[in-house]
């Protein structure tokens, strides 16, 4: 039996600092997939929502929040909350629902509206939060990105201007993307001119929150088929597996990261273990992957990344960036949507996002972004509490 | 520096001596080190011990990565006035086998460290309160760099 799923309808709202109710995003994303796949909203019979946790705020509730937004009708809903693998989750439970044979449709929908600022944590004197704790010896969420970032430059003699250029590349594409947030092409001097954050990193270097909503109309290979979509994109592959302990990577929004002392315990890196399962359940390697969308969260998390995916050697990521190898255009393109650089985070929509501009490349509808011949899209992405996603979409 | 009595930003996380250590603890059956202290539940799969031991971190180690704070981060930050940037390392203990973060001693910035660099564990001000100054651990460089790995 198969075990994979076909996309027929993707959609999205556009990312920006828009200031409305995050469901208005979601609705907007989920009736431009439904469009997409040419059905009807009563054809659904189940809602996945990526949903995030945010001191109250109703995200909590996606799935339901969603289909009666787009009008009660009976199906059945899901809510899933993963950090910034929230979509990934939500789309596995799709997955699971129609593999099982309880359903032939299903939308899936993440939606974000950022709230201004810092994201503080509550005040008070509270050690037993290890996001109070950091917060309170001045550690924030760029400092880790720069310690990956300065980690990198020592060991493998990446540059300032190595992570510039990742910058300079992913707006060049983002300018040519309709749903992204920042549309400018900026050069490296620009990069340069912005302040320094956490250094190595500069305001340019690190990626803005967003509002925004994504969308994905799934369904089973036999549903595709009778619609006359046999040929539709598919899920491949989706992994949300947690770390393995000893986890030897400090993380968000921990002090200090897993001890490796007990007896036969090994040091494990989380993002290099997320696509392992996601190629197995594939069944296919590194070698067949086309295009690659991953969370740039930082500009080096973005050469981090594509190392981790082993689309290219440990160390040589910033090598192939020189050589314009991970450019639309080039041998490995990575972040042809613009990445997180160009669009900031939507954390519920984010993953989903990646799995619309895959579905759209695997289509031959992203113009002149298009990654020429793209079969094959890896997805990969992290965030808080060992969440993290990895899915592959084939044609 | 005003002369109010030194007190622990966070209380039992560190002691206070001359050669101040990191409080941690050690899971009594398999041995995994814990920073923060872990006393009810061990972390290691293989283990379900539920007895701890509070133990010393070690004072040194090498440093994993660093970097600085140029913005003034939000409370629970208590931040001088006007803030002055400070340099942030990750420094991994060799026994513990372990990376733990923190401040880098007033003076040292970003250039004057690199990946390997040997560090000890001292305590310098975090901020002051009407009562006391609150103290917390820094990193900072080793007088006498061995081999770096």
């Amino acid at each position: 039996m198969s075990q994979e799923i076909a996309i027929i309808g993707a959609g999205m709202h556009p990312w920006g600092k828009w200031g409305h109710n995050f469901v208005e995003y979601g609705v907007a994303a989920a009736r431009e997939a439904l469009a997409d796949a040419g059905i009807h909203w009563r054809e659904v019979t189940f809602v996945s929502g990526g949903a995030t946790v945010r001191c109250g705020y109703p995200g909590y509730v996606a799935g339901a929040t969603f289909a009666q937004a787009l009008g009660w009708q009976g199906c059945e809903v899901n809510t899933s909350y993963a950090a910034c693998a929230s979509g990934s989750q939500a789309l596995a439970a799709a997955r699971n629902k129609i593999l099982a044979g309880e359903c032939e449709v299903a939308l899936v929908v993440g939606a974000d509206t950022t709230p201004k600022g810092f994201l503080a944590p509550a005040g008070g004197y509270r050690p037993e939060d290890p996001d109070w704790v950091r917060f309170y010896l001045g550690i924030t969420n760029p400092t880790y990105f720069a310690l990956y970032a300065r980690r990198r430059m020592d060991l493998y003699g990446d540059t300032l201007e190595d992570f510039a250029a990742v910058k300079v590349k992913n707006s060049l594409v983002g300018s040519k993307n309709p749903r992204a947030r920042y549309r400018k092409c900026f050069t490296a001097e620009d990069v340069a001119a912005s302040a320094m954050v956490a250094d190595p990193l500069r305001l340019m270097d690190i990626c803005a929150t967003s509002d925004g909503g994504a969308a994905l109309i799934v369904c089973s290979l036999d549903y595709a088929k009778r619609i006359g979509k046999g040929d539709a994109p598919r899920i491949a592959a989706i992994s949300t597996v947690t770390p393995s302990f000893a986890s030897a990577v400090v993380e968000m929004p921990d002090i200090a990261t897993d001890s490796a002392a007990a007896a036969g315990i090994e040091a494990h890196s989380f993002r290099a273990a997320l696509p392992m399962k996601a190629y197995e359940e594939a069944g296919i390697g590194p070698e067949d992957v086309d295009v690659a969308e991953v969370y740039d969260l930082s500009t080096a998390l973005e050469l981090d990344w594509i190392e981790d995916l082993r689309l290219t050697p440990r160390g040589e990521a910033a090598r192939w960036l020189r050589r314009g190898d991970t450019t639309v255009g080039g041998k490995m393109p990575v972040n042809p949507s613009g990445g997180l650089a160009c669009f900031g985070e939507a954390v519920p929509a984010q993953a989903l996002a990646q799995v619309c501009e895959l579905t759209w490349q695997l289509r031959g509808q992203s113009g002149d972004r298009q990654v020429e011949g793209a079969k094959v899209g890896i997805t990969a992405n992290q965030g808080l509490f060992g969440h993290g996603s990895s899915v592959i979409v084939r044609r | 520096m005003s002369k109010k009595p030194l007190a622990p930003a966070i209380e039992g996380w560190f002691t206070l001596d001359q050669e101040p250590r990191l409080i941690g603890s050690q899971c009594c059956a398999c041995g995994t080190y814990f920073f923060p202290k872990q006393s009810r539940y061990c972390k290691n799969p293989d283990c379900d011990s539920t007895e701890f031991r509070e133990v010393p971190l070690s004072r040194t180690g090498r440093v994993w990565s660093y970097t600085n704070a140029c913005y003034q981060p939000p409370a629970p930050f208590v931040a001088a006035d006007p803030f002055e940037p400070y340099t942030i390392a990750a420094v991994t203990l060799e026994q513990e086998q372990m990376t733990v973060l923190g401040q880098v001693v007033t003076g040292v910035a970003v250039a004057d460290l690199k990946v390997g660099m040997e560090m000890e564990l001292v305590l310098e001000p975090l901020h002051e309160t009407e009562e006391d100054i609150k103290m917390t651990w820094k990193w900072r460089p080793l007088a006498n760099q061995g081999g770096q790995h």
